[in-house]
Protein backbone atom coordinates (compact mmCIF):
# COMPACT_ATOMS: atom_id res chain seq x y z
CA UNK A 1 0.00 0.00 0.00
CA UNK A 2 1.20 2.85 -1.45
CA UNK A 3 0.69 5.81 1.45
CA UNK A 4 -0.92 8.37 -0.14
CA UNK A 5 -1.44 11.39 2.48
CA UNK A 6 0.94 14.88 1.84
CA UNK A 7 0.93 17.92 3.68
CA UNK A 8 0.03 21.13 1.62
CA UNK A 9 1.83 23.93 3.97
CA UNK A 10 -0.41 22.67 6.87
CA UNK A 11 -3.83 21.15 5.06
CA UNK A 12 -3.81 17.64 5.39
CA UNK A 13 -4.97 15.84 2.22
CA UNK A 14 -5.60 11.72 1.94
CA UNK A 15 -5.09 11.91 -1.30
CA UNK A 16 -2.62 14.37 -3.08
CA UNK A 17 -5.22 15.04 -6.19
CA UNK A 18 -7.58 18.59 -5.71
CA UNK A 19 -9.40 20.11 -8.05
CA UNK A 20 -8.65 23.43 -9.29
CA UNK A 21 -10.80 26.95 -8.92
CA UNK A 22 -13.19 27.65 -11.06
CA UNK A 23 -13.55 24.19 -12.66
CA UNK A 24 -15.85 22.32 -9.39
CA UNK A 25 -17.90 24.96 -8.34
CA UNK A 26 -18.71 25.20 -4.80
CA UNK A 27 -17.45 21.53 -4.39
CA UNK A 28 -21.23 19.85 -4.61
CA UNK A 29 -22.22 20.56 -8.23
CA UNK A 30 -20.35 17.00 -9.04
CA UNK A 31 -21.60 15.02 -6.69
CA UNK A 32 -22.94 11.23 -8.20
CA UNK A 33 -20.47 11.68 -11.08
CA UNK A 34 -17.14 11.99 -9.11
CA UNK A 35 -15.33 9.50 -6.71
CA UNK A 36 -15.04 11.98 -3.76
CA UNK A 37 -12.71 9.30 -2.10
CA UNK A 38 -10.22 9.61 -4.34
CA UNK A 39 -10.19 14.02 -3.43
CA UNK A 40 -7.48 14.92 -1.01
CA UNK A 41 -9.26 18.66 -1.15
CA UNK A 42 -11.67 20.97 -3.74
CA UNK A 43 -10.45 24.24 -4.68
CA UNK A 44 -14.20 26.32 -4.51
CA UNK A 45 -14.98 29.07 -7.25
CA UNK A 46 -13.25 32.27 -6.67
CA UNK A 47 -14.95 34.75 -3.93
CA UNK A 48 -14.55 38.29 -3.69
CA UNK A 49 -16.19 40.26 -0.56
CA UNK A 50 -19.35 41.31 -2.80
CA UNK A 51 -21.76 39.36 -5.31
CA UNK A 52 -20.17 39.62 -8.52
CA UNK A 53 -22.03 39.14 -12.08
CA UNK A 54 -18.84 37.88 -14.06
CA UNK A 55 -18.56 38.63 -17.77
CA UNK A 56 -21.21 38.94 -21.09
CA UNK A 57 -21.55 36.20 -22.89
CA UNK A 58 -20.14 34.17 -24.97
CA UNK A 59 -17.65 32.89 -22.06
CA UNK A 60 -15.29 29.75 -23.46
CA UNK A 61 -14.52 28.63 -26.61
CA UNK A 62 -13.07 24.95 -27.22
CA UNK A 63 -9.84 25.29 -29.12
CA UNK A 64 -7.80 22.02 -30.07
CA UNK A 65 -6.55 20.50 -26.76
CA UNK A 66 -8.27 22.89 -24.37
CA UNK A 67 -10.62 25.57 -23.81
CA UNK A 68 -10.13 29.51 -23.38
CA UNK A 69 -12.72 30.90 -21.42
CA UNK A 70 -13.55 34.56 -19.56
CA UNK A 71 -15.91 33.99 -17.13
CA UNK A 72 -14.93 36.59 -15.19
CA UNK A 73 -15.62 35.34 -11.82
CA UNK A 74 -18.88 35.91 -11.16
CA UNK A 75 -19.91 34.88 -7.35
CA UNK A 76 -22.49 35.38 -4.84
CA UNK A 77 -20.06 37.42 -2.39
CA UNK A 78 -18.33 35.87 0.57
CA UNK A 79 -21.50 36.35 3.03
CA UNK A 80 -23.44 34.04 0.82
CA UNK A 81 -20.83 31.85 0.88
CA UNK A 82 -20.53 31.63 4.10
CA UNK A 83 -23.98 31.82 5.35
CA UNK A 84 -25.08 28.96 2.60
CA UNK A 85 -22.26 27.66 -0.06
CA UNK A 86 -19.87 26.21 2.92
CA UNK A 87 -22.49 24.36 4.65
CA UNK A 88 -24.32 22.88 2.08
CA UNK A 89 -21.00 21.51 0.87
CA UNK A 90 -20.06 20.15 4.27
CA UNK A 91 -23.63 18.12 4.38
CA UNK A 92 -23.09 16.91 0.63
CA UNK A 93 -19.66 16.56 0.60
CA UNK A 94 -18.55 15.29 4.59
CA UNK A 95 -14.93 14.54 4.53
CA UNK A 96 -13.05 15.99 2.23
CA UNK A 97 -11.67 19.60 3.16
CA UNK A 98 -12.38 23.10 1.43
CA UNK A 99 -10.06 25.17 0.15
CA UNK A 100 -11.97 28.20 -0.53
CA UNK A 101 -10.25 30.80 -3.32
CA UNK A 102 -10.56 34.53 -2.45
CA UNK A 103 -9.97 37.58 -4.79
CA UNK A 104 -10.28 41.50 -4.83
CA UNK A 105 -10.01 44.52 -6.27
CA UNK A 106 -7.78 45.68 -3.56
CA UNK A 107 -5.84 44.76 -1.12
CA UNK A 108 -8.02 45.72 1.90
CA UNK A 109 -10.82 43.38 0.03
CA UNK A 110 -8.40 40.42 -0.18
CA UNK A 111 -7.57 41.06 3.75
CA UNK A 112 -10.96 41.24 4.36
CA UNK A 113 -12.49 38.33 2.88
CA UNK A 114 -9.88 36.09 4.20
CA UNK A 115 -10.57 37.51 7.74
CA UNK A 116 -14.26 36.93 6.93
CA UNK A 117 -13.21 33.65 6.08
CA UNK A 118 -12.62 32.49 10.00
CA UNK A 119 -11.84 28.57 10.31
CA UNK A 120 -14.99 27.98 8.28
CA UNK A 121 -12.89 26.38 5.41
CA UNK A 122 -9.68 24.33 5.53
CA UNK A 123 -7.26 26.39 3.43
CA UNK A 124 -7.09 29.71 1.17
CA UNK A 125 -6.04 30.20 -2.19
CA UNK A 126 -5.27 33.96 -2.86
CA UNK A 127 -6.31 34.41 -7.19
CA UNK A 128 -3.43 37.24 -7.72
CA UNK A 129 -3.75 37.83 -11.59
CA UNK A 130 -7.19 40.11 -10.75
CA UNK A 131 -6.69 43.82 -11.54
CA UNK A 132 -5.65 46.10 -8.64
CA UNK A 133 -8.28 49.15 -9.07
CA UNK A 134 -5.63 51.48 -7.62
CA UNK A 135 -3.00 50.37 -10.22
CA UNK A 136 -4.69 51.05 -13.44
CA UNK A 137 -5.50 47.44 -14.09
CA UNK A 138 -2.39 46.12 -13.89
CA UNK A 139 -2.98 42.74 -11.72
CA UNK A 140 -1.67 41.91 -8.49
CA UNK A 141 0.36 39.21 -9.72
CA UNK A 142 2.59 40.71 -12.17
CA UNK A 143 4.14 43.18 -9.28
CA UNK A 144 6.60 41.54 -7.19
CA UNK A 145 6.25 44.36 -4.46
CA UNK A 146 2.28 44.47 -4.72
CA UNK A 147 2.43 40.74 -4.94
CA UNK A 148 4.17 40.66 -1.72
CA UNK A 149 2.05 43.81 0.01
CA UNK A 150 -1.31 41.53 -0.70
CA UNK A 151 -0.01 38.42 0.95
CA UNK A 152 1.61 40.32 3.87
CA UNK A 153 -1.74 41.64 4.27
CA UNK A 154 -3.77 37.91 4.22
CA UNK A 155 -1.18 36.29 5.85
CA UNK A 156 -2.33 38.84 8.50
CA UNK A 157 -5.60 38.27 8.66
CA UNK A 158 -5.87 34.26 8.64
CA UNK A 159 -4.87 31.42 10.75
CA UNK A 160 -5.53 29.10 7.69
CA UNK A 161 -3.06 27.18 5.05
CA UNK A 162 -2.10 30.00 3.01
CA UNK A 163 -1.79 29.84 -0.56
CA UNK A 164 -1.15 32.06 -3.71
CA UNK A 165 -1.92 31.20 -7.29
CA UNK A 166 0.52 32.57 -9.59
CA UNK A 167 0.28 33.63 -13.25
CA UNK A 168 1.85 31.82 -15.97
CA UNK A 169 2.83 35.19 -18.48
CA UNK A 170 5.78 36.65 -15.95
CA UNK A 171 9.92 36.21 -17.54
CA UNK A 172 11.00 34.52 -14.77
CA UNK A 173 8.34 33.21 -11.83
CA UNK A 174 11.19 33.47 -9.15
CA UNK A 175 11.13 36.80 -8.20
CA UNK A 176 7.38 35.89 -7.22
CA UNK A 177 7.98 32.76 -5.91
CA UNK A 178 10.28 34.91 -3.88
CA UNK A 179 7.94 37.09 -2.79
CA UNK A 180 5.41 34.79 -1.39
CA UNK A 181 7.35 33.26 0.61
CA UNK A 182 8.73 35.98 2.40
CA UNK A 183 5.36 37.28 2.97
CA UNK A 184 4.13 34.12 4.85
CA UNK A 185 2.65 32.23 1.87
CA UNK A 186 2.42 28.22 2.95
CA UNK A 187 2.27 27.28 -0.20
CA UNK A 188 1.92 28.04 -4.32
CA UNK A 189 -0.50 27.32 -6.61
CA UNK A 190 0.56 26.92 -10.05
CA UNK A 191 -0.45 27.73 -13.01
CA UNK A 192 -3.38 29.68 -13.08
CA UNK A 193 -4.40 30.13 -17.05
CA UNK A 194 -2.30 31.60 -19.23
CA UNK A 195 -3.52 34.91 -21.32
CA UNK A 196 -5.54 33.88 -24.25
CA UNK A 197 -7.78 34.95 -27.52
CA UNK A 198 -9.57 33.26 -30.30
CA UNK A 199 -10.91 35.36 -33.64
CA UNK A 200 -13.77 34.81 -35.95
CA UNK A 201 -12.12 35.73 -39.13
CA UNK A 202 -15.55 35.83 -40.68
CA UNK A 203 -17.16 38.30 -38.26
CA UNK A 204 -13.46 39.66 -38.15
CA UNK A 205 -14.64 39.86 -34.00
CA UNK A 206 -12.95 38.16 -31.00
CA UNK A 207 -15.15 34.79 -30.22
CA UNK A 208 -15.27 35.54 -26.39
CA UNK A 209 -17.46 38.92 -25.28
CA UNK A 210 -14.89 39.62 -22.94
CA UNK A 211 -12.74 39.63 -26.45
CA UNK A 212 -9.29 38.02 -24.45
CA UNK A 213 -9.32 35.33 -21.57
CA UNK A 214 -7.65 32.62 -19.92
CA UNK A 215 -6.30 28.99 -22.09
CA UNK A 216 -6.68 25.95 -19.99
CA UNK A 217 -6.63 22.20 -20.67
CA UNK A 218 -3.95 19.64 -22.13
CA UNK A 219 -2.33 21.91 -24.32
CA UNK A 220 -0.83 23.94 -21.30
CA UNK A 221 0.41 20.92 -19.61
CA UNK A 222 4.42 21.50 -20.96
CA UNK A 223 4.26 24.98 -20.08
CA UNK A 224 2.55 24.38 -16.47
CA UNK A 225 5.89 21.97 -15.95
CA UNK A 226 8.38 23.82 -16.58
CA UNK A 227 6.71 26.72 -14.25
CA UNK A 228 6.51 24.22 -11.56
CA UNK A 229 10.37 23.01 -12.18
CA UNK A 230 11.10 26.80 -12.16
CA UNK A 231 8.99 27.08 -8.74
CA UNK A 232 10.86 23.99 -7.03
CA UNK A 233 14.21 25.15 -7.86
CA UNK A 234 13.80 28.37 -6.27
CA UNK A 235 12.10 27.74 -3.17
CA UNK A 236 11.28 24.63 -0.08
CA UNK A 237 7.55 25.72 -0.29
CA UNK A 238 5.38 22.64 -0.90
CA UNK A 239 3.60 23.43 -4.50
CA UNK A 240 0.06 22.44 -5.81
CA UNK A 241 0.61 22.45 -9.51
CA UNK A 242 -2.26 22.36 -11.71
CA UNK A 243 -2.68 22.91 -15.47
CA UNK A 244 -3.46 20.14 -18.11
CA UNK A 245 -3.46 16.71 -16.36
CA UNK A 246 -5.85 14.39 -17.89
CA UNK A 247 -4.36 11.20 -16.63
CA UNK A 248 -1.88 9.85 -14.10
CA UNK A 249 1.07 10.41 -16.46
CA UNK A 250 0.36 14.10 -16.12
CA UNK A 251 0.24 14.30 -12.58
CA UNK A 252 3.71 12.66 -11.65
CA UNK A 253 5.35 14.87 -13.78
CA UNK A 254 4.54 17.75 -12.02
CA UNK A 255 5.35 15.40 -8.90
CA UNK A 256 8.84 15.00 -10.59
CA UNK A 257 9.05 18.32 -11.15
CA UNK A 258 8.58 19.37 -7.51
CA UNK A 259 4.91 19.36 -6.95
CA UNK A 260 3.56 18.32 -3.20
CA UNK A 261 -0.13 17.81 -4.97
CA UNK A 262 -1.91 17.94 -7.80
CA UNK A 263 -5.10 19.78 -9.39
CA UNK A 264 -7.26 18.45 -11.69
CA UNK A 265 -9.03 21.21 -13.95
CA UNK A 266 -10.94 21.51 -17.49
CA UNK A 267 -10.31 17.74 -17.42
CA UNK A 268 -13.39 16.66 -15.47
CA UNK A 269 -15.41 18.96 -18.18
CA UNK A 270 -14.75 16.06 -20.45
CA UNK A 271 -14.74 13.67 -17.81
CA UNK A 272 -15.66 13.73 -14.58
CA UNK A 273 -13.69 9.75 -13.76
CA UNK A 274 -10.35 11.49 -14.40
CA UNK A 275 -10.07 12.67 -10.81
CA UNK A 276 -10.24 8.73 -9.53
CA UNK A 277 -7.71 7.45 -13.25
CA UNK A 278 -5.41 9.78 -11.52
CA UNK A 279 -5.68 8.81 -7.77
CA UNK A 280 -5.36 5.27 -8.61
CA UNK A 281 -2.50 5.60 -11.52
CA UNK A 282 -0.24 7.77 -9.26
CA UNK A 283 -0.54 5.03 -6.89
CA UNK A 284 -0.06 1.87 -8.92
CA UNK A 285 2.95 4.03 -10.37
CA UNK A 286 5.04 4.66 -7.00
CA UNK A 287 4.25 0.78 -6.53
CA UNK A 288 6.11 -0.42 -9.72
CA UNK A 289 8.58 2.43 -9.08
CA UNK A 290 9.11 1.28 -5.63
CA UNK A 291 7.88 4.31 -4.09
CA UNK A 292 6.46 3.45 -0.39
CA UNK A 293 4.85 7.34 0.06
CA UNK A 294 3.91 9.46 -2.92
CA UNK A 295 5.33 12.14 -1.54
CA UNK A 296 8.83 10.65 -2.41
CA UNK A 297 7.98 11.90 -5.82
CA UNK A 298 8.32 15.71 -4.95
CA UNK A 299 10.94 16.60 -6.95
CA UNK A 300 12.47 13.31 -7.74
CA UNK A 301 13.83 14.19 -10.78
CA UNK A 302 16.61 12.55 -11.84
CA UNK B 1 -28.02 14.34 -8.68
CA UNK B 2 -25.64 13.92 -12.32
CA UNK B 3 -24.63 10.02 -12.93
CA UNK B 4 -21.84 9.41 -15.62
CA UNK B 5 -23.57 6.10 -17.21
CA UNK B 6 -21.80 4.21 -20.14
CA UNK B 7 -24.44 3.33 -22.64
CA UNK B 8 -24.46 1.74 -25.43
CA UNK B 9 -25.77 2.57 -29.10
CA UNK B 10 -28.89 0.45 -29.74
CA UNK B 11 -29.83 2.54 -33.05
CA UNK B 12 -29.05 5.29 -34.80
CA UNK B 13 -31.15 6.83 -37.88
CA UNK B 14 -32.01 9.42 -39.75
CA UNK B 15 -34.57 11.91 -38.60
CA UNK B 16 -34.78 14.06 -41.78
CA UNK B 17 -32.09 15.58 -44.05
CA UNK B 18 -29.32 16.13 -41.16
CA UNK B 19 -31.14 15.60 -38.32
CA UNK B 20 -30.64 12.07 -35.72
CA UNK B 21 -32.42 9.98 -33.84
CA UNK B 22 -29.98 8.01 -31.23
CA UNK B 23 -31.58 5.48 -29.36
CA UNK B 24 -28.77 5.24 -26.25
CA UNK B 25 -29.17 1.78 -24.15
CA UNK B 26 -29.19 3.72 -20.90
CA UNK B 27 -30.79 2.25 -17.56
CA UNK B 28 -30.18 4.24 -15.24
CA UNK B 29 -30.60 7.87 -17.49
CA UNK B 30 -33.95 6.41 -18.59
CA UNK B 31 -35.41 5.78 -15.60
CA UNK B 32 -34.46 9.15 -14.08
CA UNK B 33 -34.86 11.64 -16.60
CA UNK B 34 -38.34 14.42 -17.16
CA UNK B 35 -38.77 16.28 -19.65
CA UNK B 36 -37.07 19.48 -20.38
CA UNK B 37 -33.70 18.11 -18.79
CA UNK B 38 -30.77 17.56 -20.87
CA UNK B 39 -27.93 14.97 -20.91
CA UNK B 40 -24.19 15.71 -21.78
CA UNK B 41 -22.66 13.71 -24.15
CA UNK B 42 -18.87 12.59 -24.56
CA UNK B 43 -18.79 12.32 -28.29
CA UNK B 44 -17.43 9.26 -29.35
CA UNK B 45 -14.90 9.88 -32.54
CA UNK B 46 -13.92 13.65 -31.14
CA UNK B 47 -10.58 13.87 -29.43
CA UNK B 48 -10.11 12.58 -25.82
CA UNK B 49 -9.95 16.18 -24.75
CA UNK B 50 -12.76 17.60 -26.24
CA UNK B 51 -15.82 18.96 -24.49
CA UNK B 52 -19.15 17.20 -23.70
CA UNK B 53 -22.15 18.51 -25.91
CA UNK B 54 -25.47 19.15 -24.53
CA UNK B 55 -28.76 17.25 -25.77
CA UNK B 56 -32.14 17.18 -24.90
CA UNK B 57 -34.04 14.07 -24.59
CA UNK B 58 -36.57 13.35 -27.29
CA UNK B 59 -37.82 10.22 -25.18
CA UNK B 60 -36.82 8.00 -22.32
CA UNK B 61 -38.69 4.81 -21.94
CA UNK B 62 -37.92 1.36 -20.87
CA UNK B 63 -34.14 1.45 -20.26
CA UNK B 64 -33.54 3.43 -23.54
CA UNK B 65 -32.95 7.48 -23.81
CA UNK B 66 -33.50 8.54 -27.24
CA UNK B 67 -31.79 12.10 -28.72
CA UNK B 68 -33.51 13.99 -31.71
CA UNK B 69 -30.37 16.37 -33.08
CA UNK B 70 -29.34 18.02 -35.79
CA UNK B 71 -25.77 17.75 -37.47
CA UNK B 72 -24.68 21.35 -37.30
CA UNK B 73 -21.29 21.38 -36.20
CA UNK B 74 -17.81 19.08 -35.51
CA UNK B 75 -19.07 17.83 -32.33
CA UNK B 76 -22.76 16.81 -33.99
CA UNK B 77 -20.68 15.33 -37.71
CA UNK B 78 -18.40 13.16 -35.24
CA UNK B 79 -21.72 12.02 -33.11
CA UNK B 80 -23.67 10.87 -36.53
CA UNK B 81 -20.76 8.42 -37.80
CA UNK B 82 -21.22 6.69 -33.97
CA UNK B 83 -22.89 2.98 -34.97
CA UNK B 84 -25.02 0.47 -32.78
CA UNK B 85 -22.83 -0.99 -30.19
CA UNK B 86 -20.73 2.01 -29.81
CA UNK B 87 -20.17 2.99 -26.38
CA UNK B 88 -21.36 6.36 -25.66
CA UNK B 89 -20.65 8.53 -21.97
CA UNK B 90 -23.65 10.52 -20.93
CA UNK B 91 -23.77 12.72 -17.98
CA UNK B 92 -27.32 13.04 -16.62
CA UNK B 93 -30.11 13.79 -16.02
CA UNK B 94 -29.10 17.41 -15.71
CA UNK B 95 -31.03 20.77 -15.49
CA UNK B 96 -34.97 21.65 -14.37
CA UNK B 97 -37.54 20.57 -17.26
CA UNK B 98 -40.83 21.37 -17.62
CA UNK B 99 -43.76 20.91 -14.75
CA UNK B 100 -45.26 17.60 -15.31
CA UNK B 101 -48.89 18.65 -15.43
CA UNK B 102 -50.38 21.41 -17.03
CA UNK B 103 -53.06 23.70 -15.61
CA UNK B 104 -54.63 24.56 -18.78
CA UNK B 105 -54.29 23.47 -22.22
CA UNK B 106 -50.94 22.70 -23.18
CA UNK B 107 -49.73 24.45 -26.24
CA UNK B 108 -46.40 23.25 -27.22
CA UNK B 109 -44.40 25.17 -29.67
CA UNK B 110 -41.46 24.11 -31.63
CA UNK B 111 -38.77 24.84 -33.94
CA UNK B 112 -36.59 22.57 -36.40
CA UNK B 113 -35.07 19.99 -33.70
CA UNK B 114 -36.44 21.52 -30.94
CA UNK B 115 -39.29 19.68 -31.04
CA UNK B 116 -37.37 17.02 -29.26
CA UNK B 117 -38.06 17.49 -25.75
CA UNK B 118 -41.43 18.48 -26.54
CA UNK B 119 -42.09 15.17 -27.47
CA UNK B 120 -41.05 14.09 -24.10
CA UNK B 121 -43.21 16.20 -22.80
CA UNK B 122 -46.19 15.61 -24.48
CA UNK B 123 -45.88 11.78 -23.65
CA UNK B 124 -45.66 12.44 -20.11
CA UNK B 125 -48.27 14.88 -19.97
CA UNK B 126 -51.05 12.69 -21.18
CA UNK B 127 -53.03 15.06 -21.72
CA UNK B 128 -55.77 14.79 -24.75
CA UNK B 129 -56.34 18.69 -25.70
CA UNK B 130 -52.36 18.75 -26.25
CA UNK B 131 -51.41 20.72 -29.44
CA UNK B 132 -48.04 20.87 -31.25
CA UNK B 133 -47.65 24.21 -33.05
CA UNK B 134 -44.42 23.26 -35.34
CA UNK B 135 -42.42 25.54 -37.61
CA UNK B 136 -39.81 25.33 -40.29
CA UNK B 137 -37.61 27.01 -43.05
CA UNK B 138 -38.91 23.68 -45.42
CA UNK B 139 -41.03 20.50 -44.70
CA UNK B 140 -37.55 19.55 -44.24
CA UNK B 141 -37.43 20.68 -41.14
CA UNK B 142 -40.29 19.36 -39.82
CA UNK B 143 -39.53 16.24 -37.79
CA UNK B 144 -41.08 13.09 -36.16
CA UNK B 145 -44.52 14.36 -36.63
CA UNK B 146 -45.57 11.14 -37.06
CA UNK B 147 -44.78 10.66 -33.23
CA UNK B 148 -46.23 13.33 -31.86
CA UNK B 149 -49.64 12.11 -33.97
CA UNK B 150 -49.17 8.49 -32.37
CA UNK B 151 -49.49 10.35 -29.04
CA UNK B 152 -52.98 11.96 -29.96
CA UNK B 153 -51.11 15.35 -30.33
CA UNK B 154 -52.96 17.70 -32.30
CA UNK B 155 -50.36 19.10 -34.99
CA UNK B 156 -50.08 22.26 -36.52
CA UNK B 157 -47.85 23.65 -38.95
CA UNK B 158 -46.28 26.70 -40.38
CA UNK B 159 -43.17 26.71 -42.78
CA UNK B 160 -41.44 29.92 -44.14
CA UNK B 161 -41.44 29.05 -47.92
CA UNK B 162 -45.24 26.80 -47.56
CA UNK B 163 -43.92 23.45 -48.51
CA UNK B 164 -46.39 22.34 -45.57
CA UNK B 165 -48.80 23.35 -43.26
CA UNK B 166 -49.50 27.50 -43.37
CA UNK B 167 -46.85 29.62 -45.24
CA UNK B 168 -45.24 32.16 -42.32
CA UNK B 169 -43.95 31.37 -38.69
CA UNK B 170 -45.43 29.22 -36.62
CA UNK B 171 -46.84 31.92 -34.49
CA UNK B 172 -49.31 32.06 -37.30
CA UNK B 173 -51.61 29.18 -36.19
CA UNK B 174 -50.51 29.80 -32.55
CA UNK B 175 -52.28 33.12 -32.34
CA UNK B 176 -54.74 31.58 -34.27
CA UNK B 177 -55.53 29.16 -31.35
CA UNK B 178 -54.90 31.79 -28.67
CA UNK B 179 -57.65 34.05 -29.94
CA UNK B 180 -60.12 31.38 -30.16
CA UNK B 181 -59.14 29.86 -26.18
CA UNK B 182 -58.74 33.22 -25.13
CA UNK B 183 -62.27 33.88 -26.80
CA UNK B 184 -63.32 30.60 -24.85
CA UNK B 185 -62.08 31.73 -21.68
CA UNK B 186 -59.78 28.47 -21.31
CA UNK B 187 -56.79 28.64 -19.47
CA UNK B 188 -53.63 27.68 -22.02
CA UNK B 189 -49.87 27.35 -20.67
CA UNK B 190 -47.18 27.56 -23.15
CA UNK B 191 -43.99 25.18 -23.61
CA UNK B 192 -41.46 26.11 -26.20
CA UNK B 193 -38.12 24.81 -27.78
CA UNK B 194 -35.56 26.19 -30.98
CA UNK B 195 -34.17 29.15 -32.36
CA UNK B 196 -34.30 32.20 -29.47
CA UNK B 197 -36.23 34.29 -31.93
CA UNK B 198 -39.35 31.48 -31.41
CA UNK B 199 -38.34 31.36 -28.21
CA UNK B 200 -38.69 35.04 -27.36
CA UNK B 201 -42.21 35.13 -29.34
CA UNK B 202 -43.65 32.50 -27.29
CA UNK B 203 -42.24 34.02 -23.80
CA UNK B 204 -43.89 37.37 -24.91
CA UNK B 205 -47.30 35.66 -25.73
CA UNK B 206 -47.50 33.70 -22.36
CA UNK B 207 -46.52 37.05 -20.12
CA UNK B 208 -49.08 38.95 -22.31
CA UNK B 209 -52.14 36.32 -21.75
CA UNK B 210 -50.59 35.82 -18.19
CA UNK B 211 -50.27 32.40 -18.51
CA UNK B 212 -47.70 30.07 -17.57
CA UNK B 213 -44.72 29.95 -20.18
CA UNK B 214 -41.90 27.63 -20.22
CA UNK B 215 -39.36 28.18 -21.99
CA UNK B 216 -36.22 25.84 -22.89
CA UNK B 217 -32.91 27.21 -24.27
CA UNK B 218 -30.66 25.54 -26.45
CA UNK B 219 -26.96 26.81 -25.05
CA UNK B 220 -23.40 25.83 -25.76
CA UNK B 221 -22.46 24.34 -22.35
CA UNK B 222 -19.17 23.49 -21.11
CA UNK B 223 -19.61 21.25 -17.38
CA UNK B 224 -23.30 20.66 -17.54
CA UNK B 225 -23.47 20.62 -13.93
CA UNK B 226 -23.49 23.95 -12.62
CA UNK B 227 -19.73 23.86 -11.72
CA UNK B 228 -18.44 26.54 -14.22
CA UNK B 229 -20.89 29.51 -15.13
CA UNK B 230 -20.47 29.37 -19.00
CA UNK B 231 -23.57 28.72 -19.76
CA UNK B 232 -25.23 31.81 -18.62
CA UNK B 233 -28.96 33.47 -19.53
CA UNK B 234 -29.58 36.95 -17.79
CA UNK B 235 -33.09 37.07 -15.98
CA UNK B 236 -34.74 39.00 -13.48
CA UNK B 237 -32.51 36.71 -10.74
CA UNK B 238 -29.41 37.95 -12.49
CA UNK B 239 -26.96 35.88 -14.59
CA UNK B 240 -28.36 32.54 -14.25
CA UNK B 241 -26.70 29.18 -15.37
CA UNK B 242 -29.11 27.13 -18.14
CA UNK B 243 -27.70 23.94 -16.97
CA UNK B 244 -28.66 24.33 -13.36
CA UNK B 245 -31.67 27.34 -13.11
CA UNK B 246 -32.65 25.87 -16.56
CA UNK B 247 -32.83 24.88 -19.64
CA UNK B 248 -36.61 25.56 -19.04
CA UNK B 249 -36.88 28.93 -17.64
CA UNK B 250 -40.16 30.74 -16.43
CA UNK B 251 -41.40 33.17 -19.45
CA UNK B 252 -41.43 35.92 -17.09
CA UNK B 253 -38.25 35.16 -15.70
CA UNK B 254 -36.34 36.03 -18.16
CA UNK B 255 -34.52 38.88 -19.61
CA UNK B 256 -34.14 39.33 -23.30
Amino acid sequence: MVNMEVNLGGLKMHTPVATASGTFGYGFEYVGAVDYSKLGAVTAKGIRLEPWPGNPMPRHVEVPGGLVNAIGLQGTGVEHFLKYTVPWYRKQVADVPMIANIWGGTVEEYAEVAARMGDTVDAIEMNVSCPNVKAGGHTFGQDPKVLHEVVSAVRKATTLPLLVKLAPNVPSVVPYVKACEDAGADALSLINTIPAMVIDIETRRPVLANRTGGLSGRCVHPAAVKLVYDAHNATKLPLLAMGGIYDAKDAIEFFLAGATAVAVGTATFTDPGVVAKVCDGIAEYCERHGFLSVSQLTGALV
Amino acid sequence: MAINENATVASHDDAGPGYRFLVLDATRLASALVPGQFVHVRVPGLEPTALRRPFSVFDADDGKVTLLYKVVGRGTAALATARAGDEVEVLGPLGHGFPSASKGVPLLVGGGYGVAPLHFLAKRLKDSRTILFVGGRTKDDLLALDRFEALGVDVRIATNDGSAGEKGFVTGPLDAALDELRGRGEPFELFTCGPDGLLKAVADRAVAAGMPGWISMDRHMVCGVGACYACIQKTVHGNSRCCVEGPVFKAEDLVW
